[in-house]
């Protein structure tokens, strides 16, 4: 369990890195269908601040920020948005995955269609692995004690 | 939707899978009508994939509307379409049965967790089936066995324990494989399966395509627990909670072995895979250990879970052997078997899941009088035994005639041999629980008051009739389903 | 000379060897089972060393970015293996956190992750 530790110095600078490194991880998942970066790094990244904070408050503090059902809801959102643009695809006609036809419900050509189709997929991607490295982290460092963890 | 079909069967699984945890925290009893209708799509699905393939041949679907070999194939041929019915059914059967079985045996707070871990576990089977990529059967093939462990884990006391052991061989056997596609990457620069079907035959000579062709076997021969590999597999199966061990037994050895057999002869040729190594001779002489290893094993057992799981790893030995004869016989039979020792499974797992539920325990010596509080389970088990066995009406005698047939083609008189023998052992390790459900009296029950006849509930019940059931049909049918399917899934050259 | 050509001009496949060997003594040596995990780890790595390495080539290709007036082939490195080692990545990560939890759940039950002090717990509960 980790337990509070008071500490001026490390209570301050995380939290003026924690903002920062939030918006520097979002500034990474949206450009990651157009250069370096994307879902999966953007998420750690997310997900990392988040662990900071764990680190120089504690888990009780963290919790009142993103509650364990909260987390667990948005590892399942990630997968779904994922999943439903791919279905989404479907419906519309073409096959699972294939961006270009999501222009029928997108005020945009096929082409930039295929480029919004990746932007959403990379969000979702974003989201589920910024939950799911929390709860790991959260499943972990509060040894299983942690509500909702495996008893 | 037709054409879609083959890409929806692991789509719509992923998708209520994540879909089950919002639901089940609003409605925990949600969760399981949910799963059941999710399954049910799926076997649903595998019908109409099934369906195109027996009558407009192969299908390719291309993810993302990519060409292959650059973009993502989904690839289904006969033997993809036979194995989609297969599991696609029996985790349709299994999730109705679970309701009871798991309500009993697991914490209450772990049932929604349970279902999504499951549905995922059946996206990871149906893809690696689905899939027509070298990597992306890698990837599934870890989604399944991920969930497989998580499965696993929450099962009892001991389960913990095993489940590190299988982790630990699971991550080997995965890694061995990713290995085996990176030296086929190298030399060939594809991961298509098509595509390296057409591309490996000018490169057999070479060095690394041999080492590759090594590691996947070793790879896959973990994964389906092959006898010196096993050792994960009868801790894990037995402390694992009884729902999850009857599917894990029916579905993972046997999507393993279709992995090893579409290595073995579409991704290599046939003649390069009996011919350049002697790698067939030697997968057949484990496999003929794992036949009698495992019976000789189950003998010693008095649980009744854990004889069932060393009698699964003598029934991988009979599926491998099979392939490693290199004749249509002996590859019919392995394919047969494949389904009937998947349907054996389920049915004798169910009915240690429904002693579980109403004895508490799963201890041979202490089941006499069973066949008076529970005749319909112990009739649909002694169904499930006399298969496994062997004898003709039911499923079992058919895929060992063939395997037999097979073996006596190859003159491997050693194997008929083993198989014979191994076939007796089972009888034996069967009989002996027939025993001692009819035959043994009461030791604990001095006064000679009539067992009440009590049966599981409904849903459980009418899974483990269903099963048995199909035994029956599916020996009277075999020659169908050899006729529409298998026969057209055995490899070119034999 | 031959010999010196055949270590040096394959190091890549060397050090992929010898980490994966450390891995697996670890795993099948190590009496502890966090340790255990650790060689399991470092077992994955190399897997990933040895995809990442085969990506490289010969006369300065570089990283896989477009960049301003370098519009052929061979002047970036194969991105393939890189993508493929991204997912690889995903699945070692949620491996380790599997096996992580399942550790929680032994070490809650015997009170310790050395394997043969829980042999020895078993062999007691088995006399009782």
């Amino acid at each position: 369990m980790v337990s509070r530790y008071e500490n001026v110095i490390i209570e301050t600078v995380s939290r003026l890195l924690i903002p920062a490194m939030q918006l520097f991880g979002l500034y990474v998942i949206a450009h990651g269908h157009g250069s370096p970066g994307g879902g999966f790094q953007g998420g750690c990244i997310l997900a990392a601040s988040f662990i900071l904070m764990v680190i120089a408050y504690d888990i009780k503090e963290a919790k009142s920020r993103m509650s364990e059902n909260l987390n667990t809801i948005l590892c399942c959102a990630g997968v779904f948005i994922y999943g439903g643009i791919g279905l989404l695809c479907v419906i519309l006609g073409g096959n699972f995955l294939d961006y270009s036809v999501l222009h029928k419900v997108l005020p945009v050509d096929p082409v930039k269609a295929r480029y919004m189709g990746i932007f959403g997929v990379e969000i979702g991607v974003g989201i589920a692995v910024m939950a799911v490295m929390v709860s790991i982290f959260l499943n972990i460092a509060s040894g299983g004690e942690h509500e909702g963890a495996m008893k | 939707m037709n054409e879609q079909a083959s890409i929806l069967i692991i789509a719509i699984p992923l998708l209520v899978s994540v879909l089950n945890i919002p639901i089940g925290l609003l409605k925990r009893s949600l969760c399981y009508p949910l799963t059941v209708f999710t399954t049910l799509s799926c076997v649903y699905l595998s019908f109409v994939i099934a369906d195109t393939v027996i009558n407009t041949g192969n299908i390719s679907y291309h993810v993302g509307g990519w060409e292959p070999p650059w973009g993502i194939e989904v690839a289904i041929d006969h033997l993809n379409a036979y194995m989609l019915v297969i599991i696609s059914f029996v985790s349709f059967v299994v999730s109705i049965y679970a309701k009871n079985s798991i309500e009993k045996e697991l914490l209450p707070d772990r049932i929604i967790y349970f279902y999504t871990i499951y549905l995922l576990l059946v996206t990871g089977l149906l893809g690696i089936l689905v899939t027509g990529d070298l990597f992306n059967l890698f990837v599934f093939l870890e989604i399944a066995s991920l969930a497989g462990y998580a499965l696993v884990a929450i099962g009892e006391d001991k389960a913990p324990l095993a489940t590190f052991n299988y982790i630990i061989m699971g991550t080997i056997g995965a890694c061995f494989y990713l290995l085996g596609v990176g030296y086929l990457y190298i030399v060939t620069g594809t991961l298509n399966i098509a595509d390296l079907t057409r591309l490996l035959p000018a490169l057999y000579h070479s060095k690394v395509v041999l080492a590759a062709f090594a590691f996947f076997v070793v790879g896959v021969a973990i994964k389906i627990a092959l006898f010196p590999l096993h050792t994960w597999l009868p801790d894990a199966y037995t402390h694992a909670p009884s729902t999850v061990s009857a599917f894990v037994a029916a579905t993972m050895t046997k999507v393993g072995a279709y992995v090893m057999i579409r290595v073995m002869f579409t991704v290599f040729e046939p003649n390069f895979t009996l011919n350049a190594l002697p790698t067939t001779e030697i997968l057949g002489w484990v496999a003929s250990a794992a036949m009698i290893f495992g019976c000789i094993m189950a003998l010693a057992q008095t649980d009744l879970k854990r004889m069932l799981a060393y009698i699964l790893v003598a029934e991988v030995g009979y599926i491998v052997m099979g392939v490693s004869v290199g004749n249509r016989a002996g590859f019919t039979g392995s394919v047969l078997h494949i389904l009937n020792d998947s349907f054996m499974m389920v049915s004798l797992f169910f009915v240690a899941g429904a002693i579980m539920y109403k004895e508490g325990h799963r201890n041979i010596k202490n089941l006499s009088n069973l066949h008076k509080k529970m005749p319909v389970t112990m009739g649909c088990f002694i169904i499930a035994a006399i298969s496994m066995v062997g004898v003709p009406p039911t499923a079992g005698f058919f895929s060992k005639w063939y395997l037999i047939h097979g073996a006596i083609n190859a003159q491997k008189w050693f194997f008929v041999a083993f198989l014979l023998l191994s076939s007796l052992m089972v009888a034996a390790a069967f009989f002996r629980i027939i025993q001692n459900i009819f035959f043994q009296p009461s030791e604990s029950h001095t006064t000679h008051e009539e067992p009440v006849r009590d049966e599981v509930p409904c849903s459980m019940l009418l899974p483990i009739v269903v099963m048995s059931i199909s035994l029956l049909v599916i020996g009277f049918f075999s020659g169908q389903i050899i006729d529409s399917l298998i026969q057209h899934a055995v490899p070119k050259g034999f | 000379m031959d010999t010196m050509d055949f270590i040096i001009g394959k190091y890549n496949y060397w050090v992929y060897i010898v980490l994966m060997m450390i891995g697996f003594y670890a795993m099948i040596a190590k009496n502890n089972f966090a340790k255990k995990l650790v060689g399991m780890n470092i077992f994955q790595t190399a897997i990933i060393l040895f995809f990442i390495s085969t990506s490289s080539k010969t006369g300065g290709a570089t990283i896989p970015i477009i960049q301003a007036g370098m519009d052929k082939a061979h002047q970036y490195i194969n991105p393939l293996p890189h993508v493929l080692m991204l997912t690889a990545i995903v699945v070692m990560v949620s491996t380790f956190g599997v096996a992580l939890a399942v550790l929680i759940m032994i070490y809650r039950r015997y009170k310790t992750l050395e394997e043969d002090e829980i042999m020895a717990i078993l062999k007691m509960e088995k006399q009782i």
